[in-house]
Parts: structure tokens; sequence; C-alpha cells
């Protein structure tokens, strides 16, 4: 919403993540509605339920369409909206816990697919909106109020997952470093098929990783972030998986196929082999005779 | 002196691939060729071969509404086919044997034939069909010009092989008949055609509600394989192409209900067909499609449940699913079509009804609908009036950076739709949310929104229901597929002076306010259904109609014989109770 609504009831924590990576969704629609020449109501994003979903109603500026669903199914509803209306762009928004939980079913298919929609995933770790359970990529042993013995299952590793899936796009971003994080975006935008940008964006209050990622040199903790290296070929799946598997957080391209064909492309050929017939046509052929 | 009919009735009972289903069709389609009414009935087992399998036609010189009870004639192809369906043979009625699998004994109406060796004497193994059929047409004295000039249309497809097939075909009729006239055994005399005026089509159930739907502007399908509406989306794999429309199969019911949603947001016509277990994953959705006030359609083709179920039998048990399919306030309107024509209008009311009051509508139809064979006037297109929402054409933000314009919740009922692309951005929300679409748990906007998507239900208000006798304290008011047996029994009745009326729409919610007036005042309503818990019954009692169901639940259809003794039975029983009152 531009114009503050003062009956809207939702407020992200001072210092949250998610108001980056706003911005940053925020200047890639710009950045595309100069390239484009298209109105920003040309964009689409569809939210999963969680403190990321409520990116939907925050976004500032001239205004995309939204839609905010249910929780895990932000694949599947811009998977409708993308196949109908192949003219829009359309973004998910969703976090660890709604895509990479309850979602993750969704993510072989449209890989499969190649849907051609962005998802930015928000990354916090944790399930704040419910006020702290552990979620899928939360480390193995973490003490939550949901796992108060530590954290019995592993980190689901995103990156990996993605990659093995046969995602087309597959980038890392940082809510720190929004101008960043929005060339991420454009380029994820701009790729013919399925991108997913999984951002770091952590939680203030129920878990801080910024000395993690950014590092703290009083306290002796080295940055986890860092640019993916310039000699990184992002067309070669080989380097990328070993990208992913290495320690840290890399930022940026990890992995773009080359040659990417998007779902809706297939859907002109396969529509080009039909002969239609009208519903008169389709009905005479019951015709008794 | 042989009995005049105006019916018969066959059944054809085997093993899966015998031909068990082919057999019936073709009976059909050369019955009805010649001006016959046809209804026919099929009910397998849930595996891909073998298995017993049984199908039934029915063919009559006037529109017929059920499949018949009993059996003139059974097809038996195996033994097993043979003792299980057997007590169904009506006195007098005729069984037709494969020779070559048993022999039934102490059975003197029967036809023995070894099915597959006469066939391969016309040359063609593959005309065993027509050797049933030839000696069953027999039994009915139909000419043979019936059966021949079916053949002859059947097999003339443009191919090099079509004379030597039609040969083989027509020699094969005559071997079964020949047979058949050899034990002078005869089920009566079928009276000659009445041809029904004007254009005829034979369809099912579920080729009715695909070309229905898409004669309405059904443009966007996404579809995932259950029994019994499988067929639906094969016949979208096929046919749902040209510019704007789109088809795809999806990778589950939840894919497939969100996909429609999507897409039903951004503009489209948009439609999905399960069974019961996808019905129950598509329930959050619905719910979804309800509270952001989403054009879609849902057809559930009934199956038995719950959980898997009878996956190939037929019941009438997703109605309380279908009108509360979602938690929270919730009622969807619902389309439980009857006949197979009425499946053809309820699609295209469907879709009408999605478009004017903005929101998921669900059509109910059952197995027993979507896989029988009906032949049905043909449908005239051009009295179809399409129905679009209304869209909003309004000025928007248009990426001026002016938000909050358009309101696309503000009005008490509904407004104008804004579609994705064009002008008027807001947010289709899930929460409870306010004019705007954002977020709010305040009180008085869940109260008028609430009250906003109830009050909305209005608009889809009709009188189309029908009315026969209607003065009578007692009305039968059968729902769905029981449609037919029970208007069947309500022949019967009449001819017995059992005083009772009829009622009955294919608009389950929102019911026609005159009609339920109407059965309001009776002093009982009796509800002919196939489910245990009396789920119509049950509802209308919610809605202040003395309603009782009269029920089975056996995976199969009512007979009419039932339906007359039990309806009759509570007829006397409430008048008996009135009197001594």
């Amino acid at each position: 919403m531009t114009n503050k609504n003062p009956e809207y009831d939702f407020k992200w924590c001072p210092g949250c993540g998610d108001f980056g990576v706003r911005r940053a969704i925020e200047w890639a629609f710009k950045d595309r509605a100069v390239k484009t020449q298209q109105s920003v109501e040309n964009n689409v994003v569809v939210a999963g339920i969680g403190c990321s979903g409520n990116l939907v109603h925050l976004v500032e500026g001239p205004q995309p369409y939204g839609i905010h669903g249910i929780h895990g199914r932000t694949l599947p509803i811009a998977f409708g909206i993308k196949l109908g209306r192949p003219d829009l762009n359309v973004v998910v928004v969703a976090g660890d816990g709604d895509f990479l939980s309850i979602g993750a079913e969704h993510i072989g298919p449209q890989a499969q697919r190649n849907l051609n929609v962005t998802a930015v995933i928000m990354d916090n770790g944790v399930y704040g909106l419910t006020k702290g359970q552990s979620s899928p990529t939360t480390s193995f042993g973490t003490v939550t109020n949901s796992t108060p013995f530590g954290k019995i299952e592993g980190k689901v590793k995103a990156i990996e997952h993605f990659l093995a899936l046969g995602v087309s796009f597959v980038g890392s971003g940082f809510s720190g470093k929004p101008r960043e994080l929005a060339n991420l975006i454009t380029k994820a935008m701009e790729h013919p098929g399925f991108a997913i940008v999984q951002v770091q964006s952590p939680c203030v209050t129920y878990n801080d990783t910024y000395d993690y990622l950014k590092g703290d040199p009083k306290k002796g903790i080295a940055p986890a972030l860092y640019d993916v290296p310039k000699n990184h070929d992002a067309s070669d799946w080989d380097a990328a998986f070993k990208l992913a598997r290495a320690p840290g957080v890399p930022i940026g391209i990890i992995y773009q196929a080359p040659g990417s064909v998007p779902m809706e492309k297939r859907i002109d050929e396969i529509k080009a082999k039909a002969k239609p017939q009208s519903p008169q046509e389709l009905l005479d052929a019951y015709v008794i005779r | 002196m042989v009995e005049q009919r105006e019916h018969f009735v066959v059944r054809f009972a085997g093993e899966g691939g015998q031909g068990v289903v082919t057999a019936a069709e073709m009976l059909a389609q050369a019955a009805s060729q010649v001006g016959y009414y046809i209804q026919t009935f099929a009910t397998f087992p849930s595996q891909i071969l073998g298995g017993p399998t049984w199908t039934q036609a029915r063919v009559a010189t006037a529109r017929v509404f059920s499949p018949g009870d009993e059996l003139d004639i059974l097809v038996a192809f195996n033994k097993e086919a043979y003792d299980t369906h057997r007590s169904e043979v009506r006195n007098g009625g005729v069984i037709v044997f494969d020779s070559a699998q048993f022999t039934p004994e102490n059975e003197a109406a029967s036809i023995g034939l070894p099915f597959d060796e006469l066939a391969k004497k016309t040359g063609n193994a593959r005309a065993a069909n027509m050797v049933v059929l030839g000696a069953l047409t027999r039994l009915v004295n139909w000419e043979p010009g019936f059966m021949e000039q079916f053949i002859i249309k059947r097999f003339t497809r443009n191919r090099p092989d079509d004379e030597s097939i039609i040969k083989a075909n027509i020699e094969a009729l005559h071997l079964g008949r020949k047979a058949a006239g050899d034990t002078e055994l005869q089920v009566g005399q079928l009276a000659p055609p009445q041809k029904p005026e004007g254009i005829q089509v034979l369809m099912k159930g579920n080729e009715a509600i695909s070309v229905g739907a898409m004669a309405a502007g059904m443009d966007f399908y996404v579809g995932y394989p259950i029994s019994p509406a499988t067929p639906i989306l094969l016949f979208m794999e096929r046919n749902l192409y040209g510019p704007g429309k789109y088809v795809y199969q999806s990778s589950s019911e939840i894919e497939s209900i969100n996909a429609i949603l999507g897409a039903g947001y951004a503009g489209k016509k948009a439609m999905t067909a399960t069974a019961g277990p996808g019905f129950s994953l598509m329930a959050e959705g619905l719910g979804l499609a309800w509270m952001a006030e989403i054009p879609l359609v849902v057809v559930d083709v009934q199956r038995g449940g719950p959980a898997t179920g009878l996956p190939t039998k037929t019941e009438q048990s997703d109605l309380n699913l279908a009108l509360h399919p979602a938690h929270g306030d919730v009622n969807l309107p619902v389309l439980a079509p009857g006949t197979v024509e009425e499946c053809f209008w309820a699609a295209i009311r469907a879709v009408a009804w999605a478009e004017r009051y903005q929101g998921p509508v669900i059509i109910l139809s059952e197995m027993m609908l979507a896989e029988r064979s009906e032949n049905i006037p043909k449908p005239d297109l051009s009295k179809i009036k399409i129905e679009n929402r209304l869209i909003y054409k309004g000025n928007g933000n248009s990426g001026n950076g002016a938000s909050n314009v358009y309101l696309r919740y503000k009005e008490n009922e509904l407004q104008p739709m804004s579609i994705p692309g064009g002008p008027g951005a807001y947010v289709a929300n899930g929460s409870e949310h306010d004019e705007f679409g954002d977020t709010t748990h305040r009180p008085h906007h869940h109260v008028r929104l609430t009250e906003r998507r109830f009050g909305k239900l209005r608009l889809l208000e009709s009188d189309n229901f029908e009315r026969v006798n209607p003065n009578h304290n007692i009305a039968v008011v059968p729902w769905g597929g029981s449609k037919g047996p029970a208007w069947e029994a309500y022949g019967h009745l009449e001819k017995a002076k059992v005083p009772v009326s009829w009622f009955y729409t294919m608009e389950l919610n929102p019911l026609p306010p005159k009609m339920l007036e109407e059965l309001k005042k009776k002093d009982l309503v009796l509800v002919p259904e196939l489910n245990y818990q009396g789920q119509f019954a049950s509802y209308l009692r919610s809605l202040g109609v003395k309603a009782e169901t009269i029920n089975q639940y056996t995976g199969l259809p009512f007979q009419v014989k039932e339906l007359v003794h039990r309806i009759t039975e509570k007829v006397n029983a409430a008048s008996k109770k009135k009197v001594t009152a």
C-alpha cells in the first residue's frame, strides 16, 4: 500500500531482514517498468504465509497486483497465473518454512515445467510469525521453543535442493545489501524459466544471524557471506553444486541453465500441433446419425 | 402370441477386457441410430485388467430415466458373472452365455454360444461382440437391418480393410441371430422405434459437462487423474486449445485448486474436476476462493467414500463437503445434475454463477451419470447466455504512485473486479481484510465482509425447479442422479393414486426460494438419496423443512421398485398417524 492504512494490522520487527528484501523488490519492479515500458500493474506478487508473505501488503510506491494465499501454495497459484496469463511477470515471496516445508512438494514439478516465475525466498531459519519454532533451515541441534532439547533433523540445504530438482536459475542473496539483491532479482526475472533467489533475511527476534553472516572482528567471527568468485562458471551445473556445498554463503548467481526454454514456450509449441474445435463442432461429434 | 414390449433391459457381465463395455456401447449406438431411447449403466473394478465388470443397457420406445430394475437378457461371459447376476433376470428372461467358458445347469431359457469360435468363423476374431448382439437383437425380434446399418456406419472409416471388417461383422451378426432363432426363445417383440423429435446426441455425463463448460466460455483447465473424473481431464487435454485457452495435468489436486485459483484471479474462466479424495484435498483452496472472492468451478464426480472408498461405484455422499468444504464460515453454491442433459446445463450454469457472484461454484456429479450413455436433445448453443464477471475499468493506480484508489471489497455485495495487467492493483487476500484488501482483525470489517460473502449468494437464486401435483401434504424430493429412478417411481405412485407431490431442482444451494417456501409447508418431505446420513434431508431440515431420508448405500443406484415400495410405506404410515391423531 502506498498510502498508510491506519487499520492495517501487521508490522515487521525493527531490523527485520524483510525490509531490505521489500526494498529490493520495489527497485527491481521499477527497473523492469523502465526497461519494458510496462506498468508495475503487469507484476503479480504471490505471497505465502508467514512474516515474509506480508511483504505483499507493504510494497511502497507504484503497486503491483498481489495475492496473499494459503500456507505452502505460492507455487501452484503462481503456476495458474502464469499458465493462464503468460504476459504477466509473476514473483513469489515466501519464507523458508512456507517454501521448503509445507510447500516443498511443489518445487520439483515447477522445475520440470520450467515455470517462468521468480521465487524470492526469505530464509531466516525460523518460524517467526508463530514465535520461534524450528524451520527446515534451522541447523541440527538448535534449541528453539519447539525443539527444547535441540533440533533432531539436519538443515535442508536449500541451494543444493533446488539444483538437484532442476531449477534453471538459482541465486543467493542477502537482505542487508538491497541494491545488489535488486540486481539479482532483476536477473532472475529476466531469466526465461524458473528462478529461485534464496535470500538470507535474518530474524532479529528469534534467530539473529547478522554476526554469523557479516562477521564481527571484535568477536572474532569471520563473515559467512562472500561474493560468488569471478571465475565461477554459472552455466556449469557441477561447478554450481560444488559452490553450493562449499562452506559459507556465496552471494550472486549460483547457476543459470544455458538455453533455458520456459514453460509458456513449450505450451505454444504444443498448441501449434493441436487443431482446436469450437464447442459447436465438439457437440456435433455426438449427434446421432 | 409374442408379447409387445416398450423397452428391454440387457446386462453384459464378465471380466474386464472381454468386451463387456464395448457391447453395451455398441447396442446403445445402434439403438439410438434407429430412433430408440437408450440409457446405459456401467460399473467396473478399480484395476487395469480383468476383474468382474458389468454394463447394462436399456432400450425403449420412449424416454426412460433409469437403467431398469429387472433383466430381460443376461449375457454372461463367464460362470462367475452368471452366478452373480442370475437372480436379477426376470421370469421369462433369457440367458445368453459363452459356451466355451461354461454351461449353466437346469437353465431352460438359455442360449449357449461359443462367442470367439463363431467370430473366428467369419475370419475376424474381433467380431465376437457382434455374435452376442446378433443373438440378443433376435430375442426381441429386431429386424436385422437395424444392426446391419449400424455395422456399416461404424466400420466405414476410409481404411482399406473397411469392407472385409463390415462383411465379417455382418456375418457374425447373422451367426448370432441364427443361433438364437434356432432356440425359438423370445423376450417379446420390441415395438418399432418412435424417433424423438429434433436432433439428438448420445453422450455420457462427463462428456456433457466438458462440452457444456467449453460452451460457457471456460478457458482454463488444470486437473489430476482420478476415477471417475479422469475422462473430463482427457477431454480437455484433447480439446481445450486455441487463443487464450490452457490445459495442464497437475501434480496433485492441491496444485489443481490453487492453479485454477490463480487463473480465476488473473481473469480466466477456470475449472477442474475431481472425485472425493481430491475434493477433500481442495478444501483449503476453496476456502481461499470464497474469502478472496475468486471465480472458479470445481466438478466433484462423486464415488463411494470415505478415504479411497469405492473408486468405481456410485454414491451421493459428498453433499455435506460440497456445501461446507473449508474451515470457517463458508457455504458454497452447489449444482447437482440429475441426468446427462442436466450435466450439460449444470456446467453452463456453474461457469455463469462463478462469474456472476465472483466466487467458487461446485458441480456435484456422480459416477452413475459420468459413465452413463444417454440420448438427449441436442443443446442449442445459440440460446446460451454467456456471463462474464463485471470488470473494473477505472484508473486504478496505473503505476503513477497513487494507490488505494481501487477498492476491491468496498460494496456490500460485489463490484467490478480488476484484472492483473489492467488498472486497479489490489491484494486478493485470504486473511480477513478491509475494502482495500489489506489485512485487518477489527470486528467491524469481519462482520461486514462475512455478510458480504454470504449476501452475494442471493445473486444466484432462481425459480428453476420442477413441481408436479404440488398440493399434497407429502412430497418426494430427490436430488442428483437419484432423480431418474425416483421419477420413474413417481410415475408408478401417480398411477396408484398415492397422494404425494414431486419437487426437484439441480440448484441445491441456493435452493430456489419459492421451492423452499412450498417444501416448508409440507407435513413430510421424502428424500431418496445414496448415502448413510441422509445428507440432503438433513440439509433441508436445517432450512426448516420436515424432511426424512429414504437412503441406500450399496454403491449402486436405486431400483425403481424399491423406491415405489419405500415411498408408499412412508406415505401410508404418515396418513395413518394423521388419522389416529
